[in-house]
């Protein structure tokens, strides 16, 4: 197999540079992961160093396509687990944490100062105080917007909420959607709610919830609620986004049909690929809702861990440790197109991943992981279903809310 | 023959049907067609919101992209080496087995039957487990053999279903005339019964390539590298992590499904009427 | 049934084998073997084996707990569930158009001119290409905005109904796109099935005068039966299968109106956010139980039809 060959021929090539003596044996990490062609590459070529500085060491990377990924990685960990897999952070790896399928890797952060270096993802990579893998990359949320609508009917970059709703209703009367999104995968109507909860009650209300310790039906939840329903109601998202993608949803922005959108940096190649530019697309992060509230954001973390059934945890550890470098992780997010870690890493030139650098470096409120890796899974499917719902049909709040707390008694046990 | 012949119809009527056959096909085949437009769409085609119209550009490229960002080759060989011995397998044993319910009568005949039937039916999901546990257990995770295996004995359900209802089918005289005659059950099996039940093993193997090519559940379950992969599980390496390619997907779509309508095209010419008529002297 | 002891032909020995007696009773059971024994280790076996997972809680990773009936109780209250529930019986109901639709397509295209062999292949198509594909396509007419099929409702009517967004209409939009394949599939049945016609019965009827839909439904159908059984079978099995549709389309939603009882077991045991497998293994054992309804019943009426003719 093609990426088989490439990695054991470098690290042949490697060997015979060093001159390895004839008996010391090659021993073998095996790596499943799930990557874009594009970060494939540099991640092969991450591996690829990492055999040169570790002659003795030979990776044998397995590439899954990102769907196929998620089922498959039910069945290799108890069936035929690599030393090292791909994976999210925060409650989304808890199954695998509390199965007993990762392996407490606490002792690498600890030898080598991860805790300083990697700080903004360390809560999220905490269970039960321990850590249970090494992240390398994430990517901010925001508001990404199109200039041009907005010159067009005189909109300023809004600061708080109420600012945008106002420029909402500048749209509405020029036949222009306020907002688009597409909720037909439920994720996208997530990070709306995320971002009116962080911005109303604050990171740690935010967490307190996703935790199960709060009632949905709290006065709180219902204030985040209101402030959404501000955009619900009048009508200023855009209609039959139960039917539609992210990508489709994109389309608008890209076409003139709407004007701002809450998504991920990942959507900006996207967004280009339509063809809108540096000019026309702008970023501004989610406005402020609640004043003193200190500025939370929402920055997804992927991350690598060592299975329980790993066969050479030790060299597993070595190459977590490399992993999270700065060098390694500044050339991993390059052809990312995403953030690093760890804070002595560069990003790329790109203004929208300077902005989002900016962004996230400077939050004191906490970095969120998304809501449905925050909340354990089933939570977070009934949640969104609701979240969808309630952008349908506002009026069924309680309904909802209801439906919500019934879940939350359920599953957190 | 059903209907009448339109050989024997009149000159308009002929003519009528001529031109309804392309205009009925166009119609029906309408969501293909625009599966085959996206697949030679430019991605800033999709980006830009352009799902149905002209589009702005052909790019042919998207089947060689598809060639090339993902080992589909390899991807389509296993899907030959998993679905072909799959089909021979499932329809020998069915014919086997359809025989057994189709022409005995013996007590555990009807249950057995209803055995066959009920297994055919259950959610594949149901089986994913244990299924998984098994073939693990057997050293063939992960590979085609592996899949061969799970194919051939799920697909064997219907396949005796398809296979005893056409043996009931067909006319008992031939089978008691060559008893009578002393020749042994197994020799009337292989050379009275089984070339009567040539049409229907043509359209039975069409049917069971079909379902085991397009199978993507259980590729996902059984096999995990691109060595025993199939292609339907590798068609979604196409898709990005976050942004989906359509394009790309449309295209290996067509690609993969080259195959069973080939087959089918093929088997066609074994769908002869009358070729019971022939044998009952 | 009696076993016919074959008469001795003159070339046979005087003492025939135990084999030669006896091969009638045995042959059944030597044809069947390995056929059964593949199905029972590979199917009959695990879906036993599921069916008692459903009295557990399990995650599918760790341990597992016994629950007794608990997860029924819990369907039983589920909102979710009898969704469902409700939309597969809206499935059943109509894919049953399936087998009359590809009859009649199959009677179409049931002619000797040239190049027939190439329609009945391209009619087939549908069948061939992934289910995901067909949903996706489907998706796009629906769509709003930009679909065909938005675009079309919209200049009938004034405003434009997008069927995936709407809970009232979302299953329907989805059938429709099963049904396409689904068709594809009766009418290759039925091509196989008008094949096997015996011709003089044709011609007879047609000398006594009988023609159109009274020689369909009197001459035709009647010699269609195995087809015919065979075609509401696999009708019955996709529709209470369609998974992939439904996943690919709507992933169950909006918010779960367009669930069948297959997604939501994958939803609660292997999806991204499920991982209750006993959960999952009791919606599943539901599912299977309304199926074993409609084989019963098609077995039923099978043996009561072979017993009369």
């Amino acid at each position: 197999m093609r990426l088989l060959s490439r990695s054991s021929l470098l690290a042949l090539a490697a060997g015979a540079l060093v001159a390895v003596p004839a008996t010391a044996q090659q021993r073998t990490l095996t790596y499943y992961g799930d990557f874009d062609p594009a970060p494939l590459a540099a991640f092969q070529t991450a591996i690829a160093e990492f055999e040169k500085a570790n002659p003795d060491i030979d990776v044998v990377f397995q590439n899954f396509d990102h769907e196929g990924y998620k089922t498959a990685i039910r069945n290799f960990l108890t069936a035929d687990p690599p030393d090292i897999a791909n994976w999210y952070a925060g409650n989304r790896m808890a199954p695998f944490v509390n199965g007993g399928q990762f392996m407490d890797v606490s002792d690498v952060w600890a030898e080598h100062g991860l805790a300083e270096s990697l700080a903004s993802a360390l809560p999220s990579m905490t269970l039960d105080g321990k850590q249970w893998g090494v992240p390398y990359t994430y990517y901010q949320w925001g508001i990404y917007f199109n200039r041009t609508l907005y010159d067009q009917v005189g909109a300023e970059v809004p600061s708080t909420w109420d600012e945008f709703i106002a420029n909402c209703a500048k749209f509405k009367e020029a036949g222009i959607d306020c907002v688009t999104t597409g909720t037909k995968a439920l994720w996208p109507a997530a990070g709306i709610f995320d971002y009116l909860d962080l911005r109303t009650n604050g990171y740690d209300f935010h967490m307190a919830l996703t935790n199960g310790e709060v009632p949905w039906t709290d006065d709180r939840v219902k204030a985040t609620f209101t402030e959404w329903a501000k955009l619900v109601e009048p009508g200023y998202v855009v209609a039959n986004h139960a039917a539609v993608d992210w990508q489709d949803a994109a389309a608008l922005l890209v076409q003139g049909k709407a004007a701002n959108f809450v998504i991920g940096n990942f959507a900006v190649p996207y967004f280009k690929d339509g063809g809108m530019t540096d000019e026309t697309l702008g970023f501004m992060p989610f406005p402020t809702i609640t004043p003193d509230v200190p500025r939370a954001e929402l920055a997804p973390i992927d991350s690598v861990h060592i299975t329980a059934g790993a066969k050479n945890p030790d060299d597993a550890k070595k190459f977590l440790a490399y992993l999270a470098t700065a060098e390694v992780q500044t050339k991993i997010n390059e052809a990312f197109g995403q953030l690093p870690i760890n804070k002595d890493s560069e990003v790329g030139d790109d203004p929208y991943l300077q902005a989002g650098f900016e962004l996230l470096s400077t939050t004191e409120g906490g970095i969120a992981q998304f809501f449905d890796r925050d909340a354990p899974a089933e939570m977070a499917k009934i949640a969104m279903e609701g979240f969808q719902q309630f952008m349908i049909k506002p009026d069924k709040l309680d309904d909802i809310l209801m439906r919500l707390e019934a879940a939350r008694g359920r599953v957190y046990k | 023959m059903f209907p009448r012949p339109i050989e024997q119809t009149a000159p308009t009527t002929q003519l009528l049907y001529k031109l309804a056959l392309p205009a009925a096909l166009l119609l029906w085949l309408l969501p293909l067609l625009g599966v085959a437009v996206t697949s030679v769409r430019p991605s800033s085609d999709l980006a830009a919101g352009n799902y149905f119209g002209w589009p702005s550009a052909f790019a042919w490229q998207n089947y060689v992209e598809v060639f090339t960002n993902s080992p589909i080759g390899q991807y389509i060989l296993n899907s030959f080496k998993v679905t072909i011995p799959a089909v021979i397998g499932a329809v020998a044993l069915s014919c086997m087995t359809g025989f057994a319910l189709g022409i005995y009568k013996f007590r555990s005949n009807l249950l057995i039957f209803f055995l066959f039937v009920a297994g055919n039916f259950v959610p594949a999901q149901i089986l994913m487990i244990p299924v998984r546990n098994l073939t693990l257990q057997l050293g063939l995770y992960n590979s085609t053999s592996g899949l061969v295996l799970f194919h051939i004995a799920f697909q064997a359900g219907f396949c005796t279903l398809f296979m005893r209802n056409f043996i009931r089918a067909l006319p008992r005289e031939l089978i008691e005339a060559a008893r009578v005659e002393g020749v042994s059950e197994v020799r009337i099996f292989w050379y009275v019964v089984l070339p009567l039940m040539r049409p229907a093993l043509a359209a039975l193997a069409v049917l069971v390539f079909t379902f085991v090519w397009n199978d993507y559940f259980w590729a996902t379950v059984l096999t995990q590298s691109a060595a025993s992969q199939p292609v339907t599980a590798g068609l979604y390496a196409l898709n990005g992590q976050w942004i989906a390619a359509w394009q790309l997907v449309s295209a290996g779509s067509i690609v993969a499904a080259l195959p069973p309508v080939l087959m089918f095209f093929l088997m066609q010419r074994h769908f002869i009427a009358g070729l019971t008529l022939g044998a009952v002297k | 049934m009696a076993v016919a002891h074959p008469p001795l032909s003159r070339t046979e020995a005087p003492s025939r084998s135990w084999w030669r007696r006896n091969q009638q009773r045995i042959a059944p059971l030597i044809f069947l073997a390995p056929g059964l024994f593949m199905f029972a280790v590979y199917v009959l076996i695990p879906i036993v084996q599921s069916l008692w997972l459903g009295f557990y809680d399990w995650d599918g990773l760790g341990a597992r707990t016994w629950l007794g009936w608990a997860n029924y109780v819990e369907l039983w209250t589920d909102d979710a569930f009898w969704t469902s529930l409700k939309n597969n019986v809206i499935w059943l109901v109509l894919y049953m158009l399936a087998p009359p639709a590809g009859l009649l397509i199959a009677i179409f295209l049931n002619q000797n001119v040239t190049g027939i062999r190439v329609y009945k292949s391209l009619f087939f198509f549908p069948f061939v290409i992934s289910q995901v594909v067909v949903g996706l396509i489907f998706s796009w007419f629906y769509a709003p905005n930009f679909g065909l099929f938005y675009k079309l409702i919209e200049a009938v009517t004034g405003t434009g109904v997008a069927v995936l967004a709407d809970e009232r209409f979302v299953t329907y939009g989805i059938i429709a796109a099963g049904l396409w394949p689904q068709v594809a599939y009766c009418m290759i049945l039925y091509l196989t099935g008008l094949n096997s016609i015996a011709p003089e019965q044709v011609e007879a009827a047609r000398l006594d005068g009988a023609k159109g839909w009274r020689m369909l439904w009197h001459v035709i159908l009647p010699q269609l039966r195995p087809a015919t059984f065979i075609a509401v079978v696999v009708t019955v099995i996709g529709a209470l299968r369609s998974f992939d549709l439904v996943s690919i389309m709507t992933s169950g939603g909006p918010y779960g109106s367009s669930r069948v009882l297959s997604y939501y077991m994958y939803e609660q045991a292997l999806s991204e956010y499920g991982y209750r497998m006993g959960y999952g293994a009791a919606i599943a054992t539901v599912l299977f139980l309304i199926m074993m309804i409609f084989i019963s019943g098609f077995i039923w009426k099978m043996v009561r039809d072979e017993r009369e003719g």
